[in-house]
């Protein structure tokens, strides 16, 4: 579960107020997505659930942590039950698609035994299976970031965060993407998406919740992203 | 540190020194520049104390015996002599000793073969153990019943000691400010080769690494520089150093300085090297990473 009370968030750096009291809930197995305009305080959300930012006021809960009382040594055990996708990937080039996979199950001290049964799972998941030993430079955009869904899905999270997962990807591999976290959502994980993708977010017909200025502007179950606002 | 993490770490280690190849080439050469020539000042200072030692062991000073003395009282003196702390040989040379040593020193100028050796007195060779304690010990001598007087280059000792000191400490100087300019060097080095890595470390942050555990790869690539740089360092001394010493060997015929064989310093080098590289690269590497594990 992720809960937002009333969150407020003040950068130190230049005083901007990115969010003005945001309140929302997504239960265990959710689909949702996020959407809103640049600079609305999409990405401010993001950083708050993993812990890369702080809040002003207010409070969040993830799952069983609340980051306005975590110490900086449990950041590292929160990220570990959140999975994140980035929208340029972030692969580590001179590891394989494999390697890229294991690298982040040795992070969470998986064992060896662990990693060889865990990562052909979740490759086929994923539809990659075949590319285990390729490069990302070998890999295609769609490909890149189905692997890193792969990586985030790998140990196993409670919730899957998605920021912009489609945003450097054409329409088909964009849908195909989706209907990966789809499927992701299908077994029981959380999956929060950020998009700016309209018709993707229609398509699939989810909880969405709009944000602008650091607001809510609507959260509706199988909502819409709302052609005449934005 | 889990059991099964350490083979990882070390896995890591060698894996981003070898990716990281033209880096990982420019610091341990950086580095091991730096040792040599740190290295060569600190040979260079106990070589040149060693043959100071040396210069100054031979060191010695004439007390001639009262001309009232025969040979063999004189002699008799030799004990009172040997009983001064500082003293680390003495020896009696004769009037007839001392005569033939005089015409000996004149080219045995025939002029000066009938002088009758009773014009001479007899006198004791005294080797110091201790030059700066010199004047000293010429005093305590003086004080002994039939010594008359003392002859004894004061002024070249001194100079002995004046030129010692200002050796020993023109290389701690060297060897302290290269100490601090090879650890800056190193450090930028280090910071080179893991600033390229940014991105890797963000992504680790971001799937739940510990600092722990993002910092020990890098820690083990530290050590793998320190090392390589104190391996290759050594190498490089030992080859300038016997090159050096051969040349010195060949020109110097008359062996007035005495080269230390690299054997025998070759102990305190390895763990002087070895210690500094290691240091260094740790620290170098535990300090550029902390600037990445702000995410």
């Amino acid at each position: 579960m992720i809960q937002f009370t009333n969150v407020r968030k003040v950068y130190d750096s230049n005083l901007t107020e990115a969010l003005h009291g945001v309140s929302f809930v997504i239960e265990d197995g959710e689909f949702v997505f996020l959407v809103g305009p640049s600079g609305s305080g999409k990405s401010t959300i993001m950083k708050l659930i993993t812990a890369e930012e702080r809040i002003t006021s207010g409070g969040i809960i993830v799952g069983e942590y609340d980051l306005g009382s975590l110490p900086k040594r449990k950041v590292p055990y929160l990220r570990r039950k959140l999975g994140i996708v980035f929208q340029d990937f972030r692969l580590i080039d001179n590891r394989t698609v494999r390697g890229n996979l294991e690298f982040a199950m040795r992070v969470v001290d998986a064992t060896n035994q662990q990693i060889v049964q865990r990562i052909p799972k979740v490759l086929d998941l994923v539809g990659l299976s075949a590319k285990e030993d390729c490069y990302p430079s070998e890999l295609s955009g769609g490909e890149q970031q189905r692997v890193a869904i792969a990586r985030a899905l790998v140990n196993n999270p409670e919730t899957i965060i998605a920021d912009e997962p489609t945003g450097n990807l054409d329409p088909e591999r964009s849908y195909e993407i989706m209907c990966i976290l789809e499927k992701i959502n299908q077994l029981g994980t959380t999956v929060l998406v950020v998009t700016h993708e309209r018709d993707l977010v229609n398509c699939f017909n989810k909880r969405v919740i709009s944000i602008d200025s650091g607001l809510i502007t609507s959260d509706m179950e199988n909502g819409l992203y709302d052609y005449e606002t934005y | 540190m889990r059991r099964i993490n350490i083979g990882y770490y070390i896995r890591e280690g060698f894996h981003g020194a070898g990716s990281h190849g033209f880096m990982t080439f420019a610091s341990i050469g950086i580095m091991a520049s730096c040792l040599v020539i740190m290295g060569s000042f600190v040979l260079l200072a106990i070589n040149l104390e060693r043959n100071l030692d040396a210069l100054m062991a031979e060191n010695e000073f004439l007390a001639y015996v009262d001309e009232t003395y025969s040979d063999e009282e004189g002699q008799a003196l030799e004990a009172q002599i040997n009983a001064i702390d500082n003293v680390a040989q003495c020896r009696y040379i004769s009037r007839e000793e001392a005569k033939e040593n005089f015409v000996g020193e004149l080219d045995n100028d025939s002029l000066y073969a009938d002088l009758p050796a009773s014009v001479l007195r007899g006198r004791f060779s005294i080797q110091v153990k201790d030059i700066s304690q010199l004047a000293d010990t010429i005093a305590q001598t003086r004080e002994i019943e039939g010594i008359a007087d003392v002859s004894a280059a004061l002024d070249v000792a001194n100079g002995f000691i004046t030129l010692r000191n200002v050796t020993v400490i023109i290389a701690l100087i060297m060897v302290v400010v290269l100490v601090v300019v090879s650890f800056f060097i190193i450090s930028n080095a280090i910071k080179l080769a893991t600033s390229g890595r940014e991105g890797e470390i963000a992504i680790m942050k971001m799937v739940g690494a510990t600092n722990a555990f993002v910092r020990w790869p890098f820690v083990v690539e530290g050590i793998l520089l320190g090392v390589g740089s104190a391996v290759l360092a050594t190498l490089v001394q030992w080859g300038i150093y016997e090159l050096l010493a051969k040349a010195v060997n060949v020109y110097s015929h008359v062996k007035l300085v005495y080269i230390i064989p690299f054997q025998e310093m070759l102990r305190t080098l390895v763990i002087t090297f070895g210690g500094i590289g290691l240091t260094v690269g740790i620290l170098g590497s535990l300090i550029t990473i902390n600037k990445f594990l702000k995410v």
